[in-house]
């Protein structure tokens, strides 16, 4: 049984000038101790379908799914409080914007030893030298003195920080990081990567990574989810998506990379993401694709096979060349 | 060589911190001992962790701020606050955020006629007018782009105007405060190619400030590499990236992922934070982080050696 399965998954905003679907039939499945990234473009769903699937989003939102299951509970009918115990222990998150979760008015050690006291069984004792511990792990320094200092008496980074040390805090089983390390410095980011996925070693975390840095993505996951406006248009394990992407977005976003530069100029993708009122008809990316044609523009694409990332094109790339890295 | 257009020399700016009821005050040294050139048509990079002084750095290079010591000549006139105002247009900055550095109630005209109507009193409205709607186009926008608002624009898209503000007053040198940081991949590359492209056509100097190194190796010509405060290492992007001669450009370089699954890294592992800038080690800054300092380290500072390749560490590598 996979530790987090959701099925079909879309999500709809009410807004002053209608229907907006930030997120289109979205799959995800995650096994015990997998790593998995998803990536694309600003404004493609990605933390909306996670923040759906905690329970998250404010009343705007209509939530659908043929199945959202963490460890066999249905996450569409759990009762708040049973959703509140899952929450915070078994699935935690680390948010995009460190400072919206921490509250500003009690002390990051408060904080932390607060989430322990509700999850955990543990003695006051117990939770104080676990939150000393948890600060040394994330790399904070001096934890002693810092356990006593309030949010906004701290940099950016350093909340950051904080924030990762409060999620991982009751030992999750899945921990869901949104651009977990975007507001820290490349040597602390290091750490921060080695001390996930040595969590996921050591005690079969599963972790999904949401990130735009693409060297992150190669370093850190097993595979990867690409979405394009609201819908995953390919998944595949890390080696391959590098070697030998599917889906057109795909490649042109790998081709982007400065890494690949073979001239000055680089290649990018022509024209934005579609909004609310120019979502195109057949394929979403046909109006920035180079190859699409008449029956792209009509039709939207079916996912291909498993063999093909499940690519959603009716025309995908490297079909001639498959597994060059396995 | 071309003539330079900006020659720094040991620029450095404190701040006086503290004096409230409990302390009194402090002195951070947030940047101190910057000397570079900007050569028209090249790309010099400023790479660093947070907190170390490159926007401190921008903000003097800009004349937003004087130098607590140090000069700044820009086209060999020295630069004092009396001149600011008449060497302003020729050095322009673009900052990191583009939602925030917009004004969301003025339309993108009046944003970008903002710096002729303070600087260039004698021009007419008509022609104040032109020249926008064809900077414009210069950047990749519509004319007609004009009577818009920023909220109507994507990320890439706001970026775009405020180079295009920047560039109102023909400036010689544009100073990117991490221009590229807030955006995403294929908005990076759109942002990267047009300032490729006006620096080729309009012969600009760059000062690029950013921490994302591979971006650094694709603009740059030459590279600053700072901590807290003080430049550690500086060259031609190429030596500097192959052959690392300072033992924390090393460790940077090492810790920064790589877009290549099939690559094995061995990374360098660092001890300890960047110390506060308020009191700075006396010896080298980063000896207390250091896998190779010594007793001399921590006594007394090392300064830049000479050459075109320069790096200031008693125990340099290679
Ligand atoms: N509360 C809301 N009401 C209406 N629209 C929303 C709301 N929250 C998000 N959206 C929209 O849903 C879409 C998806 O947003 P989401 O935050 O998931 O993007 P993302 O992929 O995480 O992007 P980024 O990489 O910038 O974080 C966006 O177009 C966003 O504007
Ligand atoms: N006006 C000020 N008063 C006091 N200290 C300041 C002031 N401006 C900057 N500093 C301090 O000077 C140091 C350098 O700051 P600066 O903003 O230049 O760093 P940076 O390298 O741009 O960092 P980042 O990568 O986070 O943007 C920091 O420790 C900062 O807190
Ligand atoms: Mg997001
Ligand atoms: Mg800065």
């Amino acid at each position: 049984m996979a530790l987090l399965r959701i099925r079909n998954l879309s999500v709809d905003f009410a807004t002053a000038s209608g229907k907006f679907r930030a997120v289109d039939s979205m799959d995800v499945t995650v096994d015990r101790g997998d790593i998995l990234a998803i990536v694309g473009e600003s404004g493609s769903g990605k933390s909306v379908s996670m923040l759906a699937m905690m329970g998250l989003l404010p009343w705007t939102a209509t939530i659908t799914a043929d199945e959202m299951s963490f460890d066999g509970i249905d996450l569409r009918s759990v009762t708040a409080a049973q959703r509140r115990k899952i929450i915070g222990r078994d699935m935690a998150m680390i948010f995009q914007e460190p400072m919206s979760s921490l509250n500003p008015c009690f002390t990051v050690g408060f904080q932390i030893r607060e989430s322990l006291r509700k999850h955990m069984n543990m003695s006051r004792r117990e939770r104080h030298q676990r939150a000393i511990e948890l600060f040394e792990q994330v790399g904070i320094p001096e934890p002693e003195k810092r356990l006593g200092v309030f949010p906004h008496q701290m940099s950016g980074g350093m909340n950051q920080r904080v924030m990762i040390a409060m999620a991982i805090a009751c030992r999750p089983r899945l921990l869901i990081a949104d651009e977990p390390t975007t507001a820290l410095d490349v040597t602390i980011q290091a750490q921060i990567l080695e001390l996930l996925t040595g969590l996921q070693r050591d005690t079969g975390m599963a972790l999904i990574l949401i990130t735009h840095d693409m060297g992150v993505v190669a370093e850190t996951a097993q595979r990867v989810s690409v979405q394009y406006a609201g819908q995953k248009v390919e998944e595949q394990p890390v080696r391959p998506l590098f070697s030998t992407p599917h889906h057109p977005y795909t490649a042109a976003l790998l081709a982007a990379l400065p890494e690949r530069a073979t001239s000055k100029i680089l290649p990018s993708i022509p024209g934005v993401v579609p909004g609310q009122f120019d979502r195109p008809k057949g394929c979403l990316f046909s109006p920035r694709c180079s190859k699409a044609d008449d029956r792209c523009r009509e039709i939207e694409p079916e996912n291909q096979p498993e063999e093909l990332g499940r690519a959603k094109c009716h025309y995908p790339l490297g079909v001639n060349e498959p597994e060059m890295a396995q | 060589m071309n003539k330079p257009v900006v020659v720094a020399h040991d620029l450095t700016r404190h701040y006086e911190v503290g004096g409230g009821i409990f302390s009194s005050t402090q002195t951070v040294e947030a940047l101190s001992g910057a000397s570079f050139t900007l050569q028209p048509g090249k790309t010099l990079a400023v790479v660093g962790e947070s907190g170390c002084g490159k926007s401190t750095l921008a903000r003097v290079v800009t004349m937003i701020e004087p130098p607590t010591s140090g000069t700044l000549m820009i086209d060999d006139e020295a630069v004092s606050p009396d001149k600011w105002a008449s060497l302003r247009s020729s050095v322009q900055i673009v900052f990191q955020d583009p939602y925030g550095s917009l004004n969301p109630r003025q339309r993108i005209g009046d944003i970008l006629m903002e710096p002729l109507v303070i600087n260039r009193k004698d021009m007419s409205a008509k022609d104040r007018e032109a020249q926008a709607r064809d900077m414009l186009a210069m950047v990749g926008l519509r004319r007609e782009h004009f009577d818009r608002y920023p909220h109507m624009f994507s990320g890439g898209q706001r970026q775009r105007i405020a180079v295009a503000r920047a560039l109102m007053l023909n400036p010689r040198v544009l100073v990117l405060d991490e221009p590229v940081s807030a955006l995403d991949l294929s908005i990076q590359s759109q942002v990267l190619n047009l300032l490729v492209e006006l620096q080729e056509k309009l012969g600009l100097a760059y000062l690029f400030i950013s921490h994302d190194l591979s971006v650094v190796k694709h603009m740059a010509d030459d590279i600053v590499v700072m901590y807290l405060g003080r430049p550690v290492e500086t060259g031609p992007i190429e030596d500097v990236v192959a052959n690392p001669r300072h033992p924390y450009t090393k460790a940077l370089l090492s810790a920064t992922p790589i877009a290549d699954p099939t690559i094995e890294k061995k990374r360098i592992k660092l001890e300890g934070e960047l110390p506060s800038p308020i009191n700075v080690p006396k010896g080298c800054a980063f000896s207390p982080r250091c896998w190779k300092a010594t007793e001399e380290c921590r006594a007394k500072r090392p300064v830049l050696d000479e050459g075109r390749h320069r790096v200031a560490c008693y125990h340099p590598e290679g």
